[in-house]
């Protein structure tokens, strides 16, 4: 059984159509095994060889990966609920209510947003103290470490944007209190606040720019310096493997 | 080989820069300078020039509907009309702190904001709270058809009354 089905993989991948998009063809070899990293535009970020032990869980607890798998659901849900949402006033908070109570899987979709936005902000700083305590931020890494920062940021600034998305009372005084937060910033405070909120208070100026921010914006941002993220994994000798005097950079 | 063959023939005014330096130097110039154009035209582009925004003078309507000795939130436009044995006064109700909008308290006879626990007096002093200002007072008149008017644009320094 187990051998037909895999006399069925390798039929298929010796395909014609299968080799004329994956390069790599069958096989078990070292090389093989390399190949199919090297050759695939998105796992070409990644080391083709990994030390055993930085793939433990004990490692990372896999916290980067699990940051980047919120992001993903967030992506997913987040362009679906667009197909719903108007950020206009007050249609905004009436279509919320619709993808609570009126479309189908709607409010799944919604806390599934909701609660794995949550989740990757409380993982991105999870992920930040394990990097931290062991140690891993340290030369060649550094750099790594300021990109990990930026992507906080990013983050933060995506669950904030998000947060006004409802439009309701909630997100509404949040976002008062929020903006007038950044209005202390000496000297520039209030040109910032009007070019954040785009007028003097938080309306549908401010929503159509938070939407835009928070849909658009942002995760391009995100998805550059995710990129960017990986591939310094790979650059700077791989995941930390704690043992900080056998490492040789590449 | 002889010494003259290899080294090239020294320029007669070393500090004068080539061509190739010339025409480097215009074109970092002109990127500076699409640079900084853009950067002004983004300022000037995400600066909205007109606001559809609600006026700051807002009709309080006639005296009488506020009864003696009483503070009166209108939460739509975020002003206290308050009446006194002397006469009306105006008092912004967004909180100093951060924006929140206050509310009366008439049992305690304190204006209260729910976000951060600020408390104002009725004249808009502060009592207690992260508030760093007291609540400011509005200009207000009284308009011909009668009419109590505020322009919650412009906060009044000297604390005057309007007399009926």
């Amino acid at each position: 059984m187990a051998s037909t089905l895999d006399q069925l993989v390798d039929k298929v991948r010796e395909n014609r159509i299968w080799r004329s998009i994956f390069r790599s063809g069958t096989g078990q070899s070292n090389l093989h095994k390399s190949l199919v990293v090297q050759q695939n535009v998105f796992l070409h970020l990644f080391s083709i060889k990994a030390r055993k032990r930085t793939l433990e869980f004990r490692a990372t607890w896999y916290l980067g990966a699990l940051t980047f798998g919120t992001f993903a659901i967030l992506v997913i849900t987040g362009v679906l609920l667009m197909l719903y949402y108007h950020p206009s006033v007050p249609q905004a908070y009436a279509d919320m209510k619709d993808l609570q109570y009126v479309v189908s899987s709607g409010v799944f979709l919604r806390n599934l947003h909701r609660w794995s936005a949550h989740a990757m902000v409380f993982l991105v700083f999870t992920h930040m103290f394990k990097v931290f305590y062991r140690g891993a931020y340290r030369t060649p890494r550094e750099f790594n470490w300021v990109v990990g920062v930026i992507l906080l940021l990013v983050t933060l600034l995506l669950s904030y944007t998000g947060y006004l998305l409802p439009w309701d009372q909630l997100a509404y005084w949040a976002v008062t209190v929020g903006s007038n937060i950044a209005s202390a910033v000496p000297l520039m405070g209030a040109k910032i606040r009007f070019l954040m909120l785009g007028g003097t208070a938080v309306n549908a100026n401010a929503l159509l720019r938070f939407y835009v921010l928070h849909c658009v914006i942002l995760p391009l941002f995100a998805i550059l310096f995710i990129a960017v993220h990986f591939w310094r994994i790979r650059k700077d000798g791989g995941i930390y493997a704690g043992d900080h005097s056998s490492e040789v950079s590449s | 080989m002889p010494e003259g063959a290899k080294s090239k023939p020294v320029p007669d005014r070393p500090e004068e820069m080539g061509r190739r330096q010339f025409f480097v130097k215009i074109g970092a110039g002109s990127i500076a300078a699409a640079a900084l154009g853009t950067a002004a035209f983004s300022y000037e582009y995400l600066s909205p020039n007109v606001l559809y925004e609600p006026s700051p003078i807002v009709d309080a309507g006639k005296p009488d509907h506020y009864p003696p000795d009483s503070v009166t939130l209108d939460p739509q436009t975020a002003i206290y009309v308050v009446r006194t044995a002397e006469g009306f006064f105006a008092l912004s109700a967004i909180c100093t702190h951060l924006g929140c909008l206050t509310a009366y308290k008439s049992d305690l006879g304190m204006i209260a904001c729910p976000c951060h626990g600020s408390k104002f007096n009725r004249d808009g002093v502060k009592i207690e709270g992260p508030a760093p200002r007291p609540l400011p007072w509005l200009r207000m008149w009284m308009s011909d058809e009668g009419n109590l008017m505020v322009d919650r644009s412009q906060a009044v320094a000297i604390k005057q009354l309007v007399r009926i």
